[in-house]
């Protein structure tokens, strides 16, 4: 058992030496960056930083980011609730034909959908809005969001819905007040995965936007190109990504293993 | 067993009407392209299947094509059976579990783009941590920006990188889910290892590992924007994957015809392997 667990340290060591690397960065000064090469920050700085914080087109990428993905979260998972419902408990016409389209959603291409997104959303007056990328990015979430909750909702026995209707208890209030509560587990798993999706995806999220809801990620691509190659900035921009998704994976720690399979194990 | 019950349409309409929304409108909008030619000024003129003839002759697609099925196929080969042997080799339980999977989580939660700007920093020949190691420590000659070869196991490294984790994750759900009494009555019948793993643990993974192969190959398959940031497609055109080689045809040239007559070509493969797999990894469950 004790030299097996070399395997996972090693493994562990590989993930987190690019992030060390990127956390390094962010607190050397440019030109230490393009001086050379040392292991740590020599001269140890908060500057870039402290240009994020202070520069309304940086720290309002993140607020963006964080916008339309909690709009996506909850519009997905709240659709998805009764839609998984319904795949769990009945059967009703085309009933897995439909089960099957939502899931080939997920593979599609975003680069496909690119140009057509831009003018759907351009002609409904909705671009460069959170909402438009909060919508645009339930083509891939709700699916995934209707699979993961469905495979917990089968794992919960039909009696409980019989009772409760027995006991006169409406649908909604059934579904609300007892049901919902009885999944937490695969709500909050599947919050998480809708998180973690649309924080990671920029290609829909970038075409959508402009000005006024540009992701984090955006302007990050924009700072690489135009302000010459400022790379601590970047790497400072790019640590500060990681910290939502490890607020967010902190909280479902307990649930992951299981989470990860969706409750179909 | 399940009712039939068909007012249960009406749980489904709130997810069917947004996705119909964000799938079929789009879809159609492609669809339109790729019947038409443009010139511009919102002119368009009926080209039949001429596209999708000359997209599945082309050369440049067939390239892409064959690398994109390089690049997934590689990484299914590494991936999949990596990620099994390090969940295989996790404890079951205990102060450490969390803590792994939390800090094997990590990569997936980092925004694409950054993933590939951190490998682009972490790779740099001379200022880069695993760059500078290769050129100077090792004295292997190694620039992804040149070699097609470095900047192949580069995104080949990255995506490992990335990725490898939902396969852990995924086989450890399936492995923690087997009760001790089976490991004990295998210890009693004296089954080695081995046999362990093939006639207990492999069999309780199957149903999660169908899920890995089969996310991990539709979005190995769409993979977009890491290997964009880190290598552009270049050196030349060595790297450049099929949803690369799509971006620049629809949105830097503007070739808004055969670029859909290529999207539905790559979306209809995507499906149509999605589907070999799923067909041929369930197919015993059918029995």
């Amino acid at each position: 058992m004790q030299k097996r667990s070399i395997i996972p340290i090693v493994y562990i060591l590989f993930l987190m030496l690019p992030i060390y690397w990127l956390v390094a960065m962010s607190f050397k000064t440019t030109n230490e960056i393009l001086s050379g090469f040392s292991l740590f920050p020599q001269t140890f700085t908060w500057e870039n930083y402290t240009t994020i914080f202070t520069d309304p087109t940086w720290y309002w990428g993140y607020i963006n980011s964080i916008l339309y993905v909690s709009i996506n979260t909850v519009i997905s998972v709240t659709v998805a609730l009764p839609a998984a419902y319904a795949f769990s408990r009945y059967r009703f016409l085309g009933d897995k034909h439909l089960f099957f389209w939502l899931l080939t959603n997920r593979m599609a291409p975003a680069a496909v959908f690119a140009l057509p997104f831009f003018q759907l959303y351009s002609a409904v007056g909705l671009f460069d809005t959170h909402l438009a990328v909060a919508l645009a990015h339930c083509l891939f979430n709700i699916p995934l969001a209707v699979w993961i909750l469905e495979g917990f909702m089968s794992g919960v026995p039909k009696e409980l819905d019989e009772t409760a209707f027995v006991d006169g208890y409406s649908f909604p209030r059934f579904f609300t007040t007892i049901f919902i509560p009885s999944i937490k587990a695969g709500v909050g798993v599947a919050a998480f995965f809708c998180f973690m999706f649309s924080w990671v995806e920029l290609l829909l999220a970038k075409t959508l936007t402009a000005v006024e809801a540009k992701p984090i990620a955006a302007v990050m691509t924009r700072t690489a190109s135009s302000a010459g190659y400022e790379l601590g900035l970047l790497a400072a921009a790019g640590t500060l990504t990681i910290i939502p998704g490890a607020i967010v994976i902190y909280f479902v720690r307990n649930y992951i293993a299981k989470g990860f399979a969706m409750g179909r194990v | 067993m399940k009712t039939v019950n068909q007012k249960a349409w009406f749980l489904v309409l709130p997810v069917l009407f947004l996705v119909a929304f964000n799938a079929l409108i789009p879809m159609m909008t492609v669809v339109n392209y790729s019947v038409q030619e443009t010139f511009g000024d919102n002119l368009f003129f009926w080209e039949g299947l001429g596209w999708f003839e000359q997209i599945l002759r082309s050369d440049r697609f067939h390239a892409a094509l064959g690398r994109q099925f390089l690049f997934t196929g590689l990484i299914l080969l590494i991936e999949v059976p990596l990620g099994v042997i390090i969940a295989l080799s996790m404890p079951r339980s205990g102060f450490w579990v969390p803590i792994c999977l939390v800090l094997m989580a990590l990569p997936m939660l980092i925004p694409w783009n950054v993933v590939g700007a951190m490998w682009n920093i972490f790779t740099l020949p001379d200022i880069g941590l695993l760059g500078y190691f290769l050129n100077h420590t090792l004295g292997i000659n190694y620039d992804m920006t040149q070699d097609p070869l470095a900047a192949w196991i580069t995104i080949i490294t990255m995506d490992v990188w990335h990725w490898t984790s939902l396969v852990v994750l995924l086989a450890y759900a399936g492995l923690v889910s087997i009760p001790d009494a089976y490991y004990q009555a295998a210890k009693i019948d004296g089954a080695s290892n081995w046999a362990v793993f093939r006639f207990i643990q492999l069999p309780k993974m199957k149903n999660v590992l169908t899920i890995a192969i089969l996310l991990r190959f539709m979005d190995s398959f769409n993979i977009y924007t890491e290997p964009f940031v880190l290598t552009g497609g270049g050196p030349g055109n060595s790297t450049t994957l099929l949803s690369i080689d799509l971006v620049k045809m629809a949105l830097g040239q503007f070739d808004l015809g055969p670029a859909a007559a290529m999207s539905l070509i790559y979306f209809a493969i995507t499906l149509g392997v999605s589907w070999l797999f799923y067909t041929l990894m369930t197919k015993d469950d059918q029995k």
